[in-house]
């Protein structure tokens, strides 16, 4: 497949492919930080963080809808408020779900599944009805707009930069809270060994709500960067909760790191590949790729001891 | 059923009480709903029963086993695809399509440039091959992955995600490569079995009771499998894996036998469905329907064979006349089943009618009070009959 284009045509093709790669690289990462924090810390299936996400790319709707109309001098900034109202309303209705459903299941993992894919359900349907079936788009403000040119024939777009920058800093910062804190110590005790946690003085319920709301906040600031790419509709959150488990169970369930390096291979593999094949095939083998690489490897690529 | 009950007399390898409840239910399906509905009605009904084989398996293989496949509706569909590849190329005669450029390949070949017909749907020109083919390739399919994923240990919530990405996969490379699959459509248009017209009433009605016939055949097969010693190992697998294999027993291939077997279920009712609605499409492959099977298991019981075809009926009826009357309202139903259906009462219909009815109906029949029936998965067992 390679045959047919010249070395120099390559290099450029694989140059402006590697960074829609990157792109995509950004919105799995976003997804996938706070499912591997639900999931990989706290063994929760977590089938509605799709839709956790769309709620963060509504509230960003809706704000960039009341600046557009009320206080269009500060349209230039609106995003950075939306975020943190995407934070607060997703990570609220984490908390909520976590009090009134989540925290009876804790010992029966697979039916955590079978209730948040209910719970997905009815938030699709009630962003159906409230929102309209139809998909939305914001406005970006005009400094986000443009490309840079790199070379003669390669471009890259400024909200694309803006969403890695901004998903750089989102992981530092999870990595800063998570590591370096000392609720991310309690986090990672509680992870590590519940019943001694609960027994040194760890509030453990009050760990796995906050934990949860933090998931969920974070995949409302997702859901606001989705934003900047493309458009939001009652369903989208769904077209990406598959990919998004398979990078974190790929990445191996407790390791940060881990799930970024694997939404780096897969959203690479998957832009490069999409551009010799056709869009279904790239996927399909992306995914049949990882599949085939958990079952030689079922604990994922980077693996963290945990007593069970 | 009016004679006092003994207690716990087994015939072969059914209890009093299982006979009893597959009696019930095959009046109902052969007898009562072919007399009370019309022919659209009972041509619905055949369409869930078909979802009820699926159900079936989940019941054998999550219930039980505790191996929870989100994936059911790959095998579904490939049962269907393999029975709508036989009906499209009887349906695709020389005569039949004499005005496309190439005379007798599928009409979607056609408009996708296709001249000659793949070698992968050759076999499918005999009948006798596709009737082994909807058992045999799923059942093979389940064979690789179950031997990939349980001879390393992979489980549970690692089990469901990677089916759920089998299923994805499924779906995307039927809808990419449209001119082998037919798409998003799917395989359409499909009209006679040998020569037989599949698509008027009458052989519509007929194909309800073989579909019936087929279904009460595979519950017995579960009712077998779960009497079985093998039917105990599944279940003390589930409970406690690591006891059964310090036992000495090789807990992956148990694990692989019921997941394949659940497999060839599932594609046994996407065949069905085939011939009795008429057409297969990736819709009923997907992720979305896949987990929609796993809670007609759920409501009718994860743990009752019965209550799996029972959930199937309930779910699909509501559904049905929900989605006709208020459209909207069918996703907050379905939701907030799944919710309820996990916190509530997890063990659903099955759970309800031994905890409620049953010590009622005991007396009833009996003529003396009997204990109420705990949930099949701890009573003690009986020493088995049937290996």
């Amino acid at each position: 497949m390679f045959s047919d284009y010249s070395l120099a045509e390559l290099s450029s093709i694989f140059m402006m492919q590697g960074f829609a790669g990157l792109i995509l690289f950004s919105v799995f990462v976003l997804m996938a930080l706070g499912l591997a924090i639900i999931f990989g810390q706290m063994g929760v299936i977590n089938m509605a963080h799709g839709e956790f996400m769309i709620l963060g790319a509504y509230v960003t709707y809706f704000t960039s809808q009341f600046f557009l109309n009320y206080l269009p001098s500060l349209f230039g900034i609106y995003f950075f408020i939306a975020m943190i109202l995407a934070f607060l309303a997703s990570g609220a209705l984490g908390m909520a779900t976590e009090w009134l459903m989540i925290r009876h299941l804790y010992k029966r993992p697979l039916d955590t599944l079978l209730a948040t894919w209910g719970l997905s359900l009815i938030l699709q349907q009630v962003y159906r009805s409230v929102f309209g079936p139809r998909e939305v788009g914001v406005e970006l403000p005009s400094w986000m707009m443009g490309s840079l040119p790199v070379t003669d024939v390669v471009e890259v777009q400024i909200n694309g930069l803006f969403v890695m920058g901004l998903t750089i800093a989102i992981t530092v910062a999870v990595a800063l809270l998570m590591y370096k804190s000392s609720w991310g110590k309690q986090v990672r005790a509680v992870v590590q060994n519940r019943v001694m946690a609960g027994a040194v003085g760890i509030n453990t319920e009050k760990v796995d709500r906050y934990t949860f709301g933090l998931g969920c906040g974070i995949a409302g600031v997702a859901g606001s960067a989705f934003t900047m790419i493309g458009s939001t509709g009652p369903t989208s959150g769904q077209l990406y909760i598959v990919d998004t488990f398979l990078v974190v169970v790929f990445g191996g369930a407790q390791s940060l790191l881990g799930t970024i390096a694997s939404a780096f291979t897969i959203s690479q593999a998957q832009s490069t590949l999409e551009f010799f094949l056709s869009g279904s095939m790239a996927k399909v083998l992306t995914l049949i790729g990882v599949v085939v690489i958990l079952m030689l490897r079922p604990q994922g690529l980077f693996v963290i001891k945990v007593r069970r | 059923m009016t004679t006092p009950a003994p207690t716990s007399g087994r015939t072969f390898f059914l209890r009093r009480q299982d006979m009893i409840g597959i009696a019930i239910l095959a009046v109902l399906l052969m007898v009562v709903l072919p007399l009370t509905l019309d022919n659209f009605r009972l041509q619905f009904v055949g369409k869930y029963l078909t979802y009820a084989f699926v159900a079936l398996g989940l019941a054998l293989c999550w219930g039980y086993a505790g191996i929870l496949s989100l994936g059911q509706g790959v095998f579904f569909g490939l049962g269907g695809y393999c029975m709508a590849m036989f009906l499209k190329l009887e349906a695709s005669s020389v005569e039949n399509t004499k005005i496309q450029t190439t005379p007798g390949i599928p009409d979607f070949m056609d408009w996708n440039q296709i001249t000659a017909l793949p070698w992968f749907w050759e076999p499918f020109r005999s009948f006798g091959f596709t009737t082994l083919a909807v058992v045999a390739v799923p059942a093979l399919f389940a064979l690789i992955i179950g031997f990939a994923l349980f001879k390393r240990r992979v489980g549970g919530v690692y089990f469901a995600i990677i089916t759920q990405a089998l299923a994805a996969i499924m779906t995307i490379l039927i809808i990419g490569q449209q001119g082998y699959t037919g798409g998003i459509n799917g395989i359409t248009d499909l009209r006679t079995l040998h020569g037989w017209d599949i698509r008027t009433d009458s052989a519509k009605t007929i194909l309800y009771f073989v579909c019936v016939g087929l279904l009460i055949a595979c519950i017995l097969l579960a009712y077998y499998v779960k009497s079985s010693k093998l039917g105990r190992l599944l279940v003390a697998m589930r409970d406690k894996e690591d006891r059964v294999r310090f036992s000495g027993y090789d807990v992956s291939s148990f694990k692989i036998f019921v997941f394949c077997l659940a497999a060839s279920l599932s594609a046994i009712g996407g065949a069905m469905f085939t011939l009795q609605v008429g057409f297969m499409s990736p819709s009923f492959v997907g992720i979305v329907p896949s987990i929609e099977m796993v809670i007609y298991t759920a409501v009718g019981g994860r743990l009752s064979i019965l209550g799996a075809v029972y959930g199937t009926l309930v779910v699909n009826w509501a559904k049905t006349s929900f989605s006709e009357s208020f459209p909207e309202l069918w996703l907050f139903g379905l939701g907030g089943l799944f919710i309820a259906v996990v916190l509530i009462f997890p063990n659903g219909l099955a759970g309800l009618w031994q905890t409620y009815v049953a010590p009622r109906l005991g007396p009833l029949f009996g003529g003396q009070a009997r204990r109420a029936a705990p949930p099949p998965a701890s009573e003690p067992v009986a020493p088995a009959v049937a290996e």
